[in-house]
């Protein structure tokens, strides 16, 4: 594997006395597509919040290219080049689709005043990147006018933009239909043909089976099971493991190694 | 294989946005502000058919240009204040004070544009103590900004037992000449306060700022999620009001050479109705500044429209609410919310 893109070491976030996540490793490197699957409330979501600095981590560290983070928010998750696609998308619907493309991340010149015409260019331009043209929008056209997969586009055409590093992606493909289900497939290989890397989270274990590489499994705060795809074999072998974990009656991983694998 | 075993969409999409031209784009764009245009021409042609010898002449223009400038320097940063999805009932006593500073250091014998700039730090160091309060201490600006307004205007009271301050000097100098004397037939202030709503309307439309304002407006936990410092752009957008409300407490100080300890109190509603006549929804993520200033105008000239069309001053308080709901009602068939 390449590089160490980025590394969780021994991360926890507790909410009161409630751990969502409790003591995990966790790591991406570069150019590998990871894909995190665990039951709702296994601490996915809370995971890739602190991946993205949504919210701090009660304890442990955060290291990107191997050097310790320090104060670290959505705002240096970004510069850090991690981008993450919110289930939700983290659209601001009334505005138009270039402000959602560069929001936070706006093109200026002198004193902060907009550059608007490169902005509507490199707008185009990524929207025509990853597919999602139309002649019925524009990149001034407001999102909230736009169906979910044209949503989900702007959310991706936002995240390609900067050449990200690490591209999250939570739940990307729920509510889509089929055809924009391959999109987004096809999104991420092309961020994995250039080089970069994915972190794919997903319920429907067949999309996340499909398209990663390597596999995290979260259960209760932590993770059971880090695994490649040819360790685990077939989607059917990853959906068994996961049925282990909700019944656990003795867990035995199929060619996988545990918990130890991530802090060697 | 899982793909197969879903049912296979296929999606017809029906082409029901037409292919976007240049004037419709701009029209579509600027529905707010054209709406309250046209209410302004209703308005202005129904003043003209009622009384044609007071409205198709000169002075009654001029009357309602004499307040309108501290209108204007009032409606533009509060249509950044309700974008941003907060309201703000202190910029009254905040421009009382602003103005009260601008007073002391001309009275004191000092260059008025000393007093300018002490007035306008005096209103951006209010605007952000009252945005700290709503931000940081996490109240509802409603209720925030209408204690503030209270408790600033009693300061004021207090501080200087009613008494007002003349500042006839201020006639002959520079400033004097700059802010209150005519230009063409209109008063100077019109010209500074309309560069003053340009210069909010680039901010609004064209700067980093007026982009984040929108976006925190809209959906502040996407902002957040981005990477904008939600924070700092609400507190700015307090900062950027007690700006506009140091210049109104200038420029109203600067009409009659005196200031008042009531200075800005007459302005609190009709300003507020302003931003909402003008086409910027309660809601927050879109407004308007065009529309605020058409708003300001109208507003302005009601009072002096009612009178001077020959009904008695009773009537003012009537028409003022009815030209709000009608306005509000349009806006409501005209814009969209999305979701």
């Amino acid at each position: 594997m390449g590089e160490r893109l980025i590394e969780l070491r021994n991360i926890a976030k507790s909410y009161g006395r409630v751990f969502a996540v409790g003591g995990v490793n966790f790591h991406v490197d570069r150019g590998e597509v990871v894909g995190l699957i665990g039951d709702n409330g296994a601490g996915k979501s809370t995971l890739i919040k602190m991946l993205s600095g949504a919210i701090r981590p009660t304890s442990g560290e955060i290291l990107v290219r191997g050097e310790a983070a320090s104060n670290w928010d959505a705002a240096r998750s970004r510069a850090a080049g991690i981008e993450t696609v919110f289930q939700d998308r983290a659209l601001c619907v009334q505005q138009s689709i270039i402000r959602n493309i560069f929001l936070g991340r706006e093109l200026t010149g002198a004193l902060g005043w907009l550059r608007s015409k490169r902005e509507r260019a490199e707008a185009e331009r990524l929207m025509r990147e990853i597919g999602f043209t139309s002649k019925v929008f524009s990149p001034d056209s407001i999102v909230g006018q736009l169906s979910g997969g044209e949503r989900q586009g702007v959310a991706l055409a936002r995240a390609i933009y900067n050449k990200a590093d690490l591209i999250v992606m939570d739940e990307p493909t729920t509510a889509l239909s089929l055809t924009e289900t391959e999109k987004v497939f096809r999104f991420v290989r092309a961020v994995r043909a250039s080089g970069r890397s994915v972190l794919f989270i997903g319920h429907n274990i067949h999309h996340v089976f499909d398209i990663s590489e390597r596999f995290v499994v979260m259960d209760r705060g932590r993770v059971a099971l880090t695994a490649t795809k040819e360790e685990i074999g077939s989607a059917e072998r990853l959906i068994a493991v996961m049925e282990r974990l909700a019944h656990p009656q003795g867990i035995e991983v199929p060619g996988g190694s545990g918990h130890g694998r991530e802090a060697a | 294989m899982s793909v197969s075993m879903e049912p296979l969409e296929v999606t017809v999409r029906p082409v029901e946005r037409p292919p976007e031209n240049a004037l419709r784009r701009v029209v579509d764009r600027n529905r707010a502000p054209l709406g309250t245009l046209a209410v302004f021409v209703v308005m202005i042609a129904i003043f003209m058919a009622a009384s044609p010898s007071v409205f198709l002449r000169w002075p009654i223009y001029e009357s309602v240009l004499v307040t309108l400038p501290v209108a204007l320097c009032l409606v533009a940063p509060l249509v950044f204040v309700v974008t941003v999805g907060e309201i703000d009932l202190s910029f009254p006593a905040t421009m009382g004070f602003s103005a009260w500073t601008f007073a002391l250091v001309v009275h004191a014998g000092l260059s008025p544009f000393l007093g300018i700039a002490a007035a306008l730090v005096t209103g951006m160091l209010l605007g952000a103590c009252v945005g700290a309060l709503v931000v940081t201490a996490n109240l509802s600006s409603l209720i925030a900004t209408l204690g503030m307004n209270y408790m600033l205007r009693g300061l004021i009271l207090i501080a200087t037992q009613g008494k007002s301050i003349p500042l006839l000097d201020l006639q002959d100098t520079t400033a004097g000449a700059l802010f209150s004397s005519e230009f063409l037939g209109v008063p100077a202030q019109t010209f500074w306060a309309l560069a003053f709503v340009v210069f909010a309307g680039l901010l609004f439309n064209r700067h980093r700022f007026g982009a984040r304002v929108k976006a925190v407006g809209d959906n502040p936990d996407s902002a957040a999620l981005m990477g904008v410092n939600v924070a700092r752009i609400r507190i700015w957008t307090f900062v950027f009001m007690g700006l506009g409300a140091a210049l109104a407490g200038v420029f109203s100080t600067m009409v009659n050479f005196t200031w008042w300890p009531t200075t800005g109190d007459g302005y609190l509603l009709p300003a507020i109705a302003s931003v909402f006549v003008g086409g910027t929804p309660t809601w927050g993520g879109v407004g308007t500044i065009a529309g605020g200033a058409i708003g300001a105008l109208i507003v302005s000239f009601i009072q002096s429209g009612i009178v001077a069309a020959g009904l008695s001053g009773f009537y003012v308080q009537f028409f003022n609410g009815l030209i709000i709901i009608l306005a509000l009602l349009g806006h409501r068939w005209n814009q969209k919310r999305y979701r």
